[in-house]
This record gives structure tokens, sequence and C-alpha cells, in this order.
């Protein structure tokens, strides 16, 4: 088989029993890039040079018997708002076009540390805000699996890249399901750590209380040993989680005996897509023939979470972007004065949503609306991280739809209301801030459906138990997208 | 008058860490534009902040000082307004949940103490400064920004509104500053920025219970504008008074050239910094058992110190408070005191002569060259009949030049007073002799003669004969 349509666990395999090169590997991945990315558009820089140093490096050290991390060799691709020393971090924007980091986010050093090899740097949405990779400023990135229909968002560079077969690994950023829904809608396995797990340093922030940086693989082999990569107390991020990180590859090979798994009623209702009812009907089935026990469950507030989450997203956003005012990086308006300055390099350097979210944000900030809008969302928030707190006391994982529906025609949703709608399943998880996992189900009509797992805080080792055995009954993960070739 | 004056002053003080509030960068001050920065203070995408420790214990140390009580709990929040000096466009402080409230301290006014209610202390990090082009904001073309000072940490203590006069704003700043100073936590150089102070002030008639429109005072960037920026804004808000007039709500400024004040922005177009919970820290949670570490390690404050040395050396009220308005004088008083049992006579020193070689010289005492053994000799030397009040100035003199104990200056010079019996009675007996006359006009009731007298004696010995020795014997010689 090409070597580009390997798993790392399987290319690390290779690279032991030197039966490959890690430059191979690389040569591989970047002759793939060659032939299908005028199709797909996953990159918007590519680091041919560093990768091809990094897979030497890798090779040397194999020449010299020594041993290497499982990730050391394999080609991989970073969003582009995880700041990369020297290499631009543009977040798919104007405003950032020319800004190059003088340093790395800490997941970066992390895998740069295992001698991961980095291909370059994936399209998204605008800062992240989106649900199908159509807010880029640059490039509109297509799904692998039928070029008319979007790879999701905002992760959907780095979503696409992998189901394209154009990178092995991967890292996504979530906030209100930006790594799940694309992998839902590519067929691929993408994992939104407990808040904290990953620290958040070098990820340009979009709501810094729910943004986390999460793999997006081919299997869930992969999901585990990019997690062992990049997890971990960091000093620089307050909010990281301090203690042991487990060897998340200790979750791998068993079985879900005897686990209750819950299936809340409110993700199951009126705006789900029959035929992914169904598709999720028969993996349910599937569980419970390996022997999990599915009950029926309830998180009452999940309605209104999606109305928190707006507010309290673009609450933060609207902070978070303020410092792109042309002062002291990035994009700079013309201007007679400093308020004429500020206008203009915001006029120009944002897109419409980022522009619509941070008016969002600021009013709800606003003196006399605090109460009434950003406090009464952190109220909620707070009842629906309950719901699952309660949820988990009956329960081991939560069992539900990532989207619901696949991925949808490019130009296909034009009002922004709907375009939020996308996130209903995966919203509430950030607000609560636990872990959750979107792995392939099935089909609908040739395209992808993806199954989210919901784990309690912290237990993202139980969402990989569950994921791996069910993948271990079925074939989805080795289905490729029909492009290029395959 | 007729008016009550209601005074409350919001100062910010630069704590004196080694490193800025969220980042390592040093906190010195000075250094080369932009020298001092990391990505993290440079407000850079994707960065975030870490709390320094030593930031929380010396705010925590100001409100023991100040007598607060200290929040288990407390959080930051994000203050958001545009200014260029700003690189995050938002200053992360602490809004709802101050990490001190509720203290006072109290100020000496007319013989009297007052007690000023202190509403809160609260951390927060400071901006960066602008250089503008040109002589004025209004004649600049453009402006550089120097992010040195991003990001070094601020506390801003609030007072209630318990001041009734620009006097008592200024001794209460007054008392800020010493704490502060005392407890070692900042460096206090309003000429610097380490304090700075805005000041809230309103009129009342006399006997209404309800505060009247405030101004809001900026640019007050010493004590001395502080007291007459607030004298000048009384002065403005009475005559609008008295003309049946009313004080508008706004922020003013402090013209040090043209000693007024001029409007900056009225209550309409007052910022709006839609506060909300800082989401990349996370709350700070303080043990009680660091709070009496903390507590042990305070010094003993001014107002203390000043009773100590009242009731243990009996200096005047008015004398404690000079030696200990910093901590560095009192420090010195309690080091000469080791040495002399004679407190006014060391307290006259370092009050008068000492101080105005200090002012004069430009130095505080701490560069001070001379020991407290010596001044405390220097005063032994007077009190033993040593030294005239004359020669010890002289004394004083060599010993700032050259460091020199006063013993050492005395012998090299032999500068040492004459007070032997013998030796006195011989010059005494000498002179007379030579002045048949002044006896007589002593006699004849002159008692210029006298003094003719003692002055021929001092020209015999050069001044050091004791004064008060051959005093009482001319008069009992020539009865």
């Amino acid at each position: 088989m090409e070597l580009f349509k390997l798993t790392a666990h399987e290319l690390h395999d290779k690279l032991v029993a030197r039966e490959t090169s890690s430059t191979e590997i690389t040569r591989a991945i970047f002759d793939r890039i060659e032939k299908v990315e005028g199709q797909v558009q996953s990159y918007l820089t590519l680091t041919k040079d560093l990768a091809f140093e990094q897979a030497a490096a890798v090779d040397a050290a194999l020449a010299k018997g020594e041993a290497i991390s499982p990730l050391a060799g394999i080609p991989g691709a970073l969003k582009d708002n995880l700041c990369t020393t020297g290499i631009r971090t543009s977040c798919a924007s104007k405003m950032l076009e020319h800004f190059v980091p003088p340093y790395n986010a800490t997941v970066v050093e992390k895998l740069a540390a295992e001698k991961a090899v980095f291909i370059g740097k994936v399209n998204m949405d605008e800062f992240a805000m989106g649900s199908s990779c159509e807010n880029s400023a640059y490039q509109l990135t297509r799904n692998p699996w039928d070029l008319s229909v979007v790879p999701g968002g905002s992760s959907g560079g780095s979503a696409a890249s992998v189901a394209a077969c154009e990178a092995i690994w991967s890292l996504g950023s979530d906030t209100g399901g930006s790594i799940r829904q694309p992998a839902s809608f590519t067929g691929t396995v993408g994992l939104k750590p407990t808040y904290g797990r990953v620290s958040r340093y070098g990820l340009v922030a979009f709501a810094s209380s729910l943004d986390q940086i999460g793999p997006i693989t081919r299997d869930v082999t992969d999901c585990a040993l990019v997690m062992n990569a990049i997890a971990g107390h960091d000093h620089r991020d307050s909010t990281s989680v301090p203690g042991e990180t487990p060897d998340f590859t200790k979750a791998l090979g068993q079985n879900v005996k005897g686990l209750k798994i819950g299936l809340p009623t409110e993700y199951f209702g009126a705006g789900l897509d029959p035929q992914i009812d169904t598709v999720l009907q028969k993996a349910i089935r599937q569980l419970q023939d390996m022997g999990a026990e599915v009950v029926e469950c309830s998180l009452p507030h999940t309605e209104y979470a999606l109305s928190a989450y707006y507010l309290i997203a673009t609450a933060e956003a609207s902070s978070n972007l303020a410092r792109y005012d042309g002062v002291g990086f990035g994009h700079r308006g013309a201007g007679d004065n400093i308020v004429d300055m500020y206008k203009r390099t915001r006029t120009e350097g944002f897109g419409a949503e980022v522009k619509r979210r941070i008016m969002l944000g600021t009013y709800a900030l606003s003196s006399g609306y605090y109460d009434a809008y950003y406090l009464k969302a952190m109220k909620v928030r707070t009842l629906i991280k309950q719901d699952f707190d309660k949820a988990f006391e009956q329960v081991d994982v939560l069992l539900t739809p990532t989207a619901p529906t696949v991925a949808f025609k490019i130009g296909g949703i034009v009002d922004p209301l709907s375009m939020y709608l996308q996130d209903v399943c995966t919203i509430p998880i950030n607000l609560a801030g636990v872990p959750a996992l979107s792995m392939p189900c099935g089909f609908v009509n040739g395209l992808p459906v993806g199954m989210q797992l919901i784990g309690k805080p912290l237990d993202e080792m139980t969402l990989l138990r569950v994921a791996h055995a069910f993948e271990q009954q079925n074939d989805y993960h080795k289905q490729f997208a029909p492009l290029g070739g395959i | 008058m007729k008016y009550e004056t209601v005074i409350g002053l919001e100062v910010h003080s630069e704590l004196k860490t080694k490193s800025k509030i969220f980042c390592g960068c040093t906190t010195a001050f000075g250094g080369d534009p932009n020298t001092h920065v990391c990505p993290v203070c440079l407000g850079l995408p994707g960065v975030l902040p870490v709390i320094n420790k030593r930031v929380v214990e010396f705010a925590i140390k100001a409100g023991l000082a100040m007598n607060c009580e200290i929040l288990p709990f407390s959080k930051f929040d994000r203050k958001n307004y545009y200014y260029p000096d700003l690189p995050k466009n938002f200053q992360t402080s602490q809004y709802d949940l101050p990490i001190c409230v509720n203290g006072h301290i109290d100020i000496e006014i007319n013989g009297e103490t007052k007690r000023i209610g202190i509403t809160r202390i609260h951390m927060e990090e400071d901006a960066g400064k602008l250089v503008h082009s040109g002589d004025t904001i209004t004649s600049s073309s453009s402006a550089l920004v120097d992010y040195n000072r991003t990001g070094v940490p601020l506390i801003e203590i609030v007072s209630e509104p318990d001041m009734r006069s620009p006097e008592e704003a200024k001794l209460y700043l007054e008392k800020v500053k010493a704490i502060l100073e005392y407890i070692d936590v900042s460096d206090c150089k309003m000429q610097e920025g380490s304090l700075r102070c805005d000041a809230n002030i309103s009129l009342r008639p006399v006997g209404q219970a309800e505060f009247g429109t405030k101004s809001e005072l900026k640019n007050l960037n010493s004590f001395r504008s502080v007291q007459r920026g607030l004298e000048y804004e009384e002065l403005r808000q009475a005559e609008i008074l008295d003309e049946g007039g009313r004080v508008i709500q706004e922020t003013r400024t402090w013209d040090e050239q043209q000693n007024v004040t001029k409007s900056l922005r009225s209550k309409e177009e007052a910022h709006d910094y839609r506060y909300f919970p800082e989401p990349d820290l996370v709350p700070i949670i303080v043990a009680p058992e660091w709070i009496e570490e903390i507590r042990a390690t305070l010094p003993e404050l001014p107002d203390a110190r000043k009773h100590r040395l009242m009731d243990v050396y009996g200096l005047s009220a008015y004398d404690a408070d000079m030696i200990t308005m910093t901590r560095a004088m009192a420090d010195y008083f309690d080091a000469v005191m080791e040495h002399t049992a004679d407190a006014k006579t060391a307290t006259n020193w370092l009050m008068g002569d000492v101080s105005a070689y200090l002012n004069n010289a430009g130095i505080t005492i701490t560069e001070f060259a001379v020991k407290p053994a010596d001044l405390a000799q220097l005063v032994a030397l007077i009190n033993k009949g040593v030294l005239s009040s004359k020669l010890a100035k002289a004394v004083f003199e060599e010993m700032v030049a050259s460091g020199k104990t006063p013993e050492a200056i005395v012998k090299e010079k032999g500068l040492e007073q004459i007070s032997d019996q013998g030796a006195l009675e011989a010059i005494v007996d000498e002179t007379l002799a030579e002045n048949p006359k002044s006896i007589e006009d002593f006699r004849a009731g002159k008692d210029r003669a006298l003094g003719f007298l003692v002055g021929q004696i001092m020209k015999k010995t050069k001044g050091k004969a004791n004064p008060a020795m051959i005093n009482d014997m001319l008069k009992e010689k020539m009865k």
C-alpha cells in the first residue's frame, strides 16, 4: 500500500523495521499533496524544507540504531492558529497575513521534541470562527469525499488534509465543535480533550475558556499517540491541569463489557437527520452486542447551550481580538490619526463573521446588558455543567451524533444562525469542559457520519477505550475518500 | 466656608518585584525602549499570562499594613479599552473581587488623629509609554511606543471619600507613601511614576448628607500638585455653586504650567470598560496560613514607630512625626540611639544640620556618609562639654567631608574645648590683668565689659575655652 495511506503507528513499525525511511514517507506525502492539493486546498503554508530536514534527522537517528518515539519521522499538519517560530501563522485572516511568530506553541514544541515532521499549516475558518471553513480569507477547502461539499470547520484544513492523505495526523482546535464536526464530515477521528488537558500556550485565542487543542487522525490508536505527545501540564498556561498525564495507549485493546453508555434524549430530537439517526442506532446496537449497557438519559438544559455559547464565546472573542489594532504587529490600515487607523485596520483586516462576533460580544458585555446576557449565559453554563455531572453519576460515557447532518454543499448554508446550529451537539461539551471524541460510524449518501462519545472530566481513557473497541469491529477508518486515484 | 469639601483618592503604586506581573521580564526602570519585553507582555497572539506570586504577596502585605481584610477568594478581570500603550487593548485588573477590602489608615491633622477608610486594594498591570514626536500631544504627527513598563505590577489603593480638605488629601497620600516604603513593596517615586494619584472631589453645603457632583482629577504628579490641583478645583466648584450653577460630572486634568484644571471628558464620554472575568487566569485562593506568614514579615509601621519614639525617648509628636516620615530616617535615628541616651540632641541634629545637608546635597539618609555611631559620638562630645555648638558644626562639616570620626577630628585639629579649671584660671587672670578698665566698667554696671572679656579669652584660646566656665570665673573674680 502507498505510504501516505498508512497510519502513524503502521508507519512507525515500518520505520523501526527499517522497511522505509522518514524521508520516503515525507516524499510520499508531498507527492500526494502535489496530486490532490489543487482540488482539496488544505494548506495555507507548506514547510517542505523543514519537513525534509526533520525527516533526515530521524533517518540519521535510525541509522545509528537509536530508539525513536512513536511520532518520530511521521508527517503531520498544524492548524494555522498554532504559533510556529519563523513560520507564518495567519489564522486564515488578512489581519495576520504576514505574521511570523517569534515563538512556538507548547504543543508544537512538544511534537518537535518527539521529532514529528511538520508538513505545513492548514486552512481554517478565520480565527476559528465558523463551521465550514468557508470563512477563510484565503481559500476554500473542499471535502475529499465530495469536492462539492464543505470539510466542516473551523479545523477544516486539519480534517481535510488527513482525509485526503496529505498528512498522517493533524492538530486542530475546538471551541464549540471545531475538531469534532470536521472529523465527522471527513470520516476521521477527532478528540477535544478535557479543558486544561492540553496547554493553550501559543494557540491564538478565540474564546479562552472554551478553546482546546486536539488531534485529528485516521484511527483511534493514532489519536492516543498524538495525545501522548501533546497532553500535560504547562507552567505557561495557568488553566492547564496539574498532575500526571496517563499513557493514552493503555486505553486501547480493551472491551466494553459492562460499560454504561448514556443516550441523552435531547440529542436525538427533531433537528437530527433521520438517516443519521439510523446509522447511529446501528452503531448503538453494535455496542450493545459487544456487551455495553445502553440507557437513555437527559441533559435538560441542552436547549439553552447554543445561546449561552454565542454570548460567552463572542464576549471573550471581542476582548481577545482587540489586540489586532495595527499598532504592534499584523495588518495596519492607513489613517490620519490613531482612531482612523484602528478603524481602517479592523475594517480591512477582519472578515464578516469575525466582525459579527466581535460586535455580538461587545454588546453582550456592555454596561446595562452584562447581567442580562453575559452573566445569565455564565449561569446557564453552570447548569449545563451540572447536567453532565448528574448524567455521569449514572453512566460512563454519553453517545450522541457529532453533527445533525452530514457535510453540506459549499455555499449551502448562508444564514449565520443556521450555520450556528451545526454545532448544537458539540457546543454543550465545551461549555462543560468535558472531553469528547468523534469517530466514523457509517455513511449517508456516500458521506461519512460521525458518532460523538462524551466522557467525564479527564477521562479521555474511557472515550479511547470505547472508540477503539468499536473501531475493531468495523472498517470505516480503513475506507478512503475517492480522490487522486484512490 | 459654606461648603464642605469631599475628597477620595485613587493611588497607583508600582510594586518593586524583580519581574513583571504576568511574565519573566525585568521591571527595572529605564533601559533602552522595548528591551524589557517578551511575547507575553507584548500581547502577541496566542500568549497567556501567569501570575507572579510575589505580586500577590506584596498586595497582601500592603493590605495588612493598611488594616484591610484579605479576601480568601479573589480573581482577575479584563478592563477593555483601546489605547496604543496597551498592547492587548485590555488591562488585566481586578473588578468585583479585589484582593484587599475594608481597611483604613490614620492621619494627623491640627493635632488630632483622623481615620481615612480604604475601600479596596487591587492588583493590575501597568501600560507602556507613548513618546510623542512633537512638544505636545496635539502638535505631534506621530508617536512611538515603549513597552518596557507594560506589565509592571501595580496596586491601586482606593480610599473612601473621607477627606475634607486638600491638606488632608496630601497628608493621606504622604501616609500611604510612608507605609508602602516601610513595608518595602514600592519605591514610591512620584517623579518616576512609581506612585501616581487620581482624586475625586465634590462640594456640598455644610450640613447636607448627600454628596455633591464630583469631578475626577488626573495628572497630579507630585504632592504639591495634589494639594494645589485640589485647591484650585475646590475654588472652581465653589464659584459655580455660588453662581447657582451645577457642577458637571467629568474627568479633568491638572495643568501644572497654567495652574488650572481642564476638562478631559464628560460622564457621557466616559469609557464603558466592559469588565468580565479574565478567562486565562484561575482565581486566587489565599490560605489563612499564608496571610499569617506575610503578617509576620511586617515591620513596625509609621504610627507605631512614632508612638514608640514618643513613649521611649520622650520626643514631641512633631519631632516623632518628622523622624518617622521615612523608614530610612527612623532606622537611622534608632541606630543613633543605640550609642547615646540623649534623644533630644540627636533629634535636633537629624532634623537640623543633617536634614539641611541632605537637602542641599540632594540625597537621602540611606546615602548619608556619616555613620549613626559617629553622630552619637558627636552628641556625646557636645554633652561632655568637649565641643561648643559652634565647634560641633565645624566638626560635623569635617565628618561629612572626610568620613572621619568626631573624636579623630577633634584630636587632629586640636579643637577640644578647654574646660580644665586651672588652665582656664590662668588665662582669665592674664586677661583681667591686661584689661583693668574693663573690670572698672563691669563694677560700674556695664555688662558689655563682660562680653568684651569673654571675647578676648576666646581670641587667646581660638574659641576653645568653655564659655560657661569662663563666664562664671570672670564674674566671681570681678565681684
